[in-house]
């Protein structure tokens, strides 16, 4: 089932079995070990049983690796790709288990989060600007006074504490306990912060009943390359959002690239980012991002890429999508129930009538 | 930059800075001291003027910020007949982020001067420089230090909402944040006041002067050496009223003189001079101060015949290429009597921090550097200072950043170490160079001086 000793063709090279990947949290996890020998390369894997606290190890030798075998060896992948889950909830337990053992790391900036800090530099301008769009009359200081937003797989706090500085009221919700106490505690410090920030551990599926609709925005941003279930996770993310919220992500491109530099380069040559956290099958193209999207009536406002440079630990927007990229979309402004009193701001009565999308943002950026 | 990329390559946090004076203190849950956003510690003219800016800055809005000053308040209710002996050169990019936050127009309002033409010339040679804009704009203002104060501090009283002064308030211990983050201590800055009040802050700046506390507790290494010069300082009276728009520097072997003017009739003295010769001018009675005055000026007595031959070989020179270039020496207006008691000395050297930031730390003004008057460029450097750190905070507000963030910190100090270090040690040169009396070196200058003065766009290279 897992694939233990498949190979592709004689001359074919084996790459690796992925432990399980979270098809249910009582799964027993098999012993697998698989060496296979082939010229200069030789790849051992072992994955330690019942070791639930403990990073899952992954021990590659790879010295000399040519992109044509990486060829042969994403065509394998792709076969058993897909993960089966008849489980309603996203959260993959295998991801969390991978979170759980370094959450106490989340803060050091220049520890191995780094590259999470420094995108700070351009996921919150990109969130901040397309949200202040919609804000008539902003309060300098705090320009996202009255914004609800939710920040979903929050980790440690590293976007949601940004967001609140700027003066939205911010709901952090996570799968592992322990980065939650971790964005707890930090947040604890400063008196700010711990009054308009909040955290729960949570899967999104858990609070969409009680929150339906209530959030002018909503965050997933490095998320949808860990779920299980994106069609349900973006379902979730749109049954949440007010008319005319707004959804901004930042996730992976599926792309040769991408498993080239965001896997093998970053994970196991370079290691920018820890082995394991991320898997290739996972990673999401813009495409099927945005037909998802479509489908659930969230309007894609903006793909724009985003690009790492290792040396200097920035990073920068780009018209190249095939690495990392940032999408914010929009619901559909069409409601069925009257509106509430958290709608006016600041006094004007932006009413939004049942027939229409009155954002002009949105009228501005409609996709042709 | 450099430290950045080791501590990247996988060096733990520590072995980026280690000081002597980190303690790390353990809070169990948060504390009951105000946390302020910024804490300036140090009111002098760049502290106080970078809580201002940061107080009527947009993004710092919803922020706290306070101001620490060891002195009492200074309140001005009358602006003074007789001129205060410690003036300031500001020059127009200082002047305009005085005005950025209002307080240029209370400086307009009392009173300053605008000079229109430097000249610089040599003690032992023909050499001069002439520095003037087109249009004969204004090059930069002199005013008085305690009417730049003042303003400062009516505008400080006009957002007291966002800043809080304490004044006669010295922090005597400063408490740093462990360099790693640690679950249960506080990541924030901790002041104890000499009352014994204690605040927190996520980011402090020390603009407490060449003998910074703040860049002491921090174990900042500070390269510095005392020159063996010290400056005298008074109030001179002119013996007819003058246009007075120009600044003059005269470079004597001993030291360099300066002339700034404060009004028609008036204009203070920077004499920079050996300790001995400084302490004299101090005590001497004050006709033999104006003829010591008037004569650094006037004397020619320091002339050689050989360096006066070789200016004027290239004087002639430069009159066939250029004939518009050619500037006729003037002579300073001369003195006639100088205030009583507002002859000061006060001792001159050179200060460089190695590290202008740290982890919520940073240093602006004097605790950055320290240069020699003879540029004028002190306090302009500070307010340099202040621009690029507030410029870089507003922008890290505006982004929902933690402001002590090494980040923007790091492109602070890269900003302005490159400015910094280059005046520095170009003044360090001047001074060296002017110190002698050796004809090789009088001879370099000269020429050097002459060709400077012909090319302009050098000129303006050196900012003016």
């Amino acid at each position: 089932m897992w694939g233990g000793g498949k190979l592709g063709s004689s001359g074919g090279w084996f790459l690796r079995v992925l432990g399980p990947g979270g098809r249910n949290t009582k799964a027993v996890r098999p012993l697998i070990s698989s060496v296979y020998v082939k010229n200069q390369l030789s790849w051992i894997l072992q994955i330690k049983p019942g070791v639930f606290n403990e990073y899952r190890t992954m021990w590659f030798k790879s010295y000399r690796m040519t992109f044509s075998c990486l060829n042969r060896i994403k065509s394998f992948r792709y076969r058993w790709a897909r993960l089966y889950s008849t489980s309603q909830t996203t959260v993959d337990s295998g991801e969390v288990k991978t979170f759980l053992a370094l959450a106490h790391k989340w803060w050091d900036e220049q520890g191995i989060y780094a590259p999470l800090h420094s995108m700070n530099d351009l996921r919150v301008p990109f969130i901040r600007d397309n949200l202040l769009k919609t804000i008539p009359n902003h309060q300098p200081g705090k320009p996202l006074f009255g914004m609800k937003i939710l920040d979903v797989g929050c980790g440690g706090g590293l976007l949601t504490e940004p967001l609140g500085r700027l003066g939205a009221s911010v709901i952090g919700i996570d799968p592992v306990d322990e980065n939650i106490k971790t964005a707890q505690c930090h947040k604890s410090f400063d008196p700010v912060l711990d009054k308009r920030i909040e955290y729960r551990v949570c899967s999104l599926e858990e609070i969409v009943e009680e929150t339906a609709e209530t959030f002018d925005a909503v965050v997933a941003s490095e998320v949808v390359e860990h779920v299980i279930d994106l069609e349900t996770f973006l379902q979730c993310c749109c049954q949440v959002l007010k008319p005319s919220g707004s959804l901004f992500i930042t996730t992976i491109n599926k792309t040769q690239l991408s498993y080239a530099l965001g896997i093998v380069f970053s994970e196991q040559i370079a290691a920018i980012v820890p082995k394991g956290t991320h898997t290739w099958e996972k990673f999401v193209s813009p495409e099927t991002l945005e037909s998802i999207l479509e489908s659930n009536g969230l309007l894609v406002q903006t793909v724009v890429g985003m690009l790492y440079n290792p040396f200097s630990g920035y990073w920068h927007w780009s018209e190249n999508t095939s690495l990392n990229y940032a999408a914010h979309a929009v619901k559909s402004g069409v409601q069925e129930h009257p509106m509430s009193a958290e709608f006016a701001f600041k006094g004007e009565a932006e009413e939004l009538q049942a027939n229409a999308c009155t954002n002009p943002a949105v009228h501005e950026e409609l996709k042709k | 930059m450099a430290a950045r990329l080791v501590s990247r390559c996988g060096a733990v946090g520590a072995a980026a800075y280690s000081s002597p004076l980190v303690s790390c203190r353990r809070w169990s849950g948060a504390s009951t001291d105000t946390v302020y956003d910024v804490v300036v510690s140090g009111g002098g003219l760049v502290g106080a003027a970078m809580a201002c800016a940061l107080g009527y800055d947009i993004h710092f809005h919803d922020k706290k910020i306070l101001l620490l000053e060891a002195g009492p308040k200074k309140v001005l209710e009358k602006l003074s007949e007789t001129y205060s002996n410690r003036v300031s050169s500001i020059s127009p990019g200082s002047a305009t982020l005085l005005s950025s936050f209002g307080a240029w127009d209370h400086i307009c309002n009392m009173r300053y001067r605008a000079f229109r033409r430097m000249q610089v010339w040599d003690a032992c040679s023909e050499a001069l420089i002439m520095f003037d804009k087109d249009n004969l704009d204004d090059m930069g203002y002199i005013v008085e230090n305690d009417v730049i104060m003042h303003a400062l501090t009516k505008q400080l009283e006009a957002v007291s909402d966002r800043v809080t002064v304490l004044y006669r308030s010295k922090a005597i211990r400063y408490t740093w944040p462990c360099p790693f983050p640690m679950a249960d201590s506080s990541p924030w800055v901790h002041i104890t006041l000499g009352d014994g009040s204690t605040f927190q802050t996520k980011l402090l700046i020390g603009a407490d002067g060449h003998n910074s506390g703040v860049r002491q507790a921090a174990g900042i290494q500070n390269v510095s050496w005392n020159y063996d010069q010290s400056a005298v300082v008074a109030t001179l009276h002119l013996s007819e009223a003058t246009e007075n728009n120009v600044a003059w520097q005269r470079f004597l072997p001993s030291g360099p003189i300066a002339l700034l003017p404060l009004s028609d009739t008036l204009s203070s003295l920077v004499w920079s001079t050996s300790h001995e010769h400084a302490a004299q001018l101090v005590s001497m009675d004050e006709e033999k101060f104006v003829d010591a005055v008037n004569s650094a000026f006037w004397s020619d007595a320091d002339h050689t015949d050989f360096i006066d031959t070789a200016g004027a070989m290239l004087q002639y020179a430069v009159g066939l290429l250029k004939p518009t270039k050619v500037s006729a020496r003037q002579l300073p207006p001369s003195v006639a009597r100088v205030d009583a008691k507002s002859r000061v000395l006060f001792p001159l050297g050179l200060g460089h921090a190695a590290e202008y930031v740290r982890p919520r730390v940073a240093l602006i003004g004097d605790a950055a550097h320290r240069v020699h008057p003879l540029a004028g460029q002190g306090v302009n450097m500070g307010f340099g200072d202040i621009s690029s750190l507030a410029h870089h905070l507003s922008t890290a507000a505006f982004n929902g950043k933690d402001l002590g963030s090494m980040s923007h910190l790091t492109g602070y100090e890269t900003e302005r170490q490159r400015h910094n270090t280059a005046l520095l040690a170009a003044t360090d040169l001047l001074k060296r160079l002017y110190s002698t009396s050796a004809a090789p070196l009088v001879l370099l200058r000269t020429w050097g001086l002459q060709a400077t003065n012909a090319v302009s766009p050098l000129k303006y290279l050196l900012g003016f």
